[in-house]
């Protein structure tokens, strides 16, 4: 993994401070040749992964990747998925097994398994999550995509409920299919980190808040500090700014110290905020990112 | 009570395996001090549940109660089930979440506020904006006297629920406890509750459909407060611009203006406030993320992980109440949205016309004076 990861929540309208700007993020973003602009800065300055969710806009994005791959030769795509919302809004028009079901290829065994309304086999349970996840990962045909992470509100569901089973169906299936490093986004990682290791999963990609004050750690500090130290975790490190209450310096400079942290994931609107941060991890974090 | 004697894990039984009943779930059985179970009347989702997670799932609440005989119960069903359920689970002594809203008929919302507290139960319902900074900010500031007499509200709610004529699901059903006005407009009416009470009178309400049939997409109304101020709301689920549910409280006051919503409380003072020293005149805004302290596990905010996490403390200290969001409270706000309903039916205004408080004169200046 590169030292420093591009991220994509500017790109669609998710601002964990104010509604105002996710709003006008929203706009500036509307049309794909914004968002390439901002991507091609990104590339530009050296920061060749992008780590993206699932959303229709991103399958455009590929395309243009795809397109010009001489331009993008080193151009790496990180797919989080799923995109959530596509998911909850089918529960709230078909229930949980109807959305289920119009995900299945029609007339296919797990449709007719789902139609009947019968337990399901733990078989096609397997079967259903892998269709799933296939699904995710189409539009990512033809690129680059060495790592695929889950998104934390899946993860975080199925870890809460104790269905880590999930987790360890998304591991295998990832690996074997696609060839790719399975990955994992949180929002508990002690929790999370335990859970996979009993499913014996070792050493496992995860994405989680690491910042110097703790913001947003659930778990607590310390639990993440051990689990660093521990040298069982191959951590990314997102919300490193806590959401603009850290300096840029001090945030980067405190991040390089730890242990554990193989990366870092940022997302920018702006020119000045990347070469900024590119700079920093550069500063910091020794080998150009 | 045997679980007052009892100095291990709360045993609690999430009812109801739906968007939130699951969600609820995962925070629960991930709760260091819970012992947790689960049920549903859905033969799907106890199947796949029981075959592939440790925490027992039962199928129907019956069977739960019989087998696990929990010491407290989450209800997140139907609106329409939560009277009866949550009546069941009070007579048989366990504390009692409930999903919002309350009950669809204010009248078993009361019943049952006395029934918990006569038995001395913790009885809480889920209204979960309570347990976001801003709006906890917002209340501070309103009972700090920050913007002086409030006079004018403006009480929003905006998201993409139904974007289209479809399917019907209970949540698409009046009888059922379906709508914008007990979804969505739930929410902001709650919060009114909290910073003002019940309202005097209610007019001006229209409860209309956008895309759905026989219940309302959009929610309009005028709220009146005795010697208070008086609220607009304005509430829409089929508004694709927003990502998803968007609540947000403007108000404006003799010494400034609030406004909050999830992320984010913006103040404007006039003068500078003796009991807010870190207010200056003018603009102060502060981020949910600096007013919130971090749970011990997220899922969707720390406003869905802090809510439990008040209710099994309740619970489990024996504190005889809710810490927040009592059955009380919830029933203020069926009986609001009973006004509502009642309003929107009969075209007549209903409640009392408010006592209005005249505002202070002012000292008359003495031109003449010293």
């Amino acid at each position: 993994m590169d030292k420093l990861l591009f991220g994509d929540n500017q790109f669609f309208g998710i601002n964990h401070m104010s509604e105002e700007k996710a709003r006008a993020q929203a706009m500036r973003f509307q049309k794909t040749d914004a968002i390439m602009q901002v991507l091609d800065t990104a590339y530009d300055a050296g920061i060749h992964t992008f780590m993206c969710t699932t959303h229709d806009r991103i399958a455009e994005v590929v395309d243009r990747v795809k397109a010009q791959p001489d331009r993008y030769a080193d151009f790496t795509f990180y797919p989080c998925m799923p995109y959530a919302h596509k998911y909850a809004n089918a529960v709230t028009d078909h229930g949980m097994v109807g959305a289920l079901r119009s995900f299945m290829p029609e007339d296919g065994l797990l449709s007719t398994a789902l139609a009947g309304g019968k337990a399901l086999a733990t078989k096609e349970v397997d079967g259903i999550s892998k269709i799933l996840i296939d699904m995710e990962m189409k539009m990512f045909q033809g690129v680059n995509a060495p790592v695929v992470f889950i998104q934390n509100v899946f993860t975080d569901l199925l870890l809460g409920m104790g269905f880590t089973r999930a987790l360890r169906l998304f591991h295998d299936h990832v690996q074997e299919k696609y060839g790719a490093e399975p990955a994992y986004i949180t929002m508990n990682m002690p929790m999370l980190l335990a859970a996979l290791e009993k499913e014996g999963i070792e050493r496992p990609i995860i994405c989680s808040n690491i910042n110097k004050i703790g913001f947003r750690m659930s778990g607590g500090f310390d639990a993440y500090l051990d689990a660093l130290k521990s040298g069982r975790v191959r951590a990314v490190a997102m919300s490193v700014y806590a959401s603009g209450a850290i300096p840029a310096d001090e945030a980067i400079h405190w991040i390089s110290e730890l242990p554990g942290v193989e990366s870092i994931v940022f997302g920018a609107s702006s020119a000045g905020n990347i070469h900024g941060t590119k700079a920093l991890v550069d500063k910091y974090m020794g080998v150009p990112a | 009570m045997l679980q007052e004697m009892r100095e291990d894990k709360l045993k609690l039984a999430v009812v109801g395996l739906g968007k939130m009943g699951l969600s609820h779930f995962a925070m629960v059985n991930a709760h260091p001090d819970v012992e947790a179970v689960a049920c549903d009347e859905s033969g799907f989702m106890v199947d796949v549940l029981s075959k592939n997670i440790n925490t027992p799932v039962f199928r129907g609440y019956d069977e739960m109660m019989d087998k696990a005989a929990p010491d407290a119960v989450v209800i997140a069903t139907p609106s329409r089930l939560h009277a009866p359920m949550v009546r069941q689970a009070l007579k048989a002594g366990m504390h009692v979440f409930c999903e919002k809203p309350f009950c669809l008929d204010w009248q078993d919302s009361t019943a049952l506020t006395d029934l918990a507290a006569n038995k001395g139960l913790v009885a809480q319902v889920g209204y979960h904006y309570r347990y976001v900074g801003a709006f906890q900010e917002m209340k501070r500031l309103i009972e700090a006297g920050a913007i002086g007499r409030v006079t004018h509200v403006l009480a929003e709610a905006y998201g993409p629920v139904v974007l289209r004529t479809k399917r019907q699901t209970w949540r698409s059903q009046k009888s059922e406890g379906g709508g914008c006005l007990y979804d969505y407009a739930a929410h902001p009416l709650n919060l009114l509750n909290w910073f003002f009470g019940a309202p005097a009178q209610v007019s001006g309400s229209v409860l209309s459909s956008v895309f759905s049939e026989g219940i309302d997409d959009e929610v309009f109304s005028t709220l009146r407060w005795d010697a208070g101020p008086t609220a607009q709301l304005s509430v829409n689920w089929s508004d694709e611009s927003h990502r998803k549910m968007s609540t947000k409280i403007s108000m404006i006051g003799t010494n400034g203006r609030l406004y909050a919503d999830r992320q984010e409380c913006q103040t404007y003072l006039r003068a500078p406030v003796e009991s807010l020293p870190e207010y200056q005149p003018g603009w102060t805004v502060k981020y949910t993320t600096e007013l919130t302290e971090d749970r011990q596990f997220y899922l969707r905010g720390e406003e869905y992980s802090g809510q439990l996490d008040d209710f099994v403390t309740a619970a489990q200290q024996g504190q005889g109440n809710a810490l927040e969001n009592s059955f009380a409270s919830a029933t203020e706000t069926d009986q609001t949205m009973a006004m509502i309903i009642e309003n929107a039916d009969t075209g007549q205004p209903v409640g009392k016309a408010p006592v209005v408080v005249k505002s202070e004169k002012p000292a008359r200046r003495r031109w003449f004076g010293r």
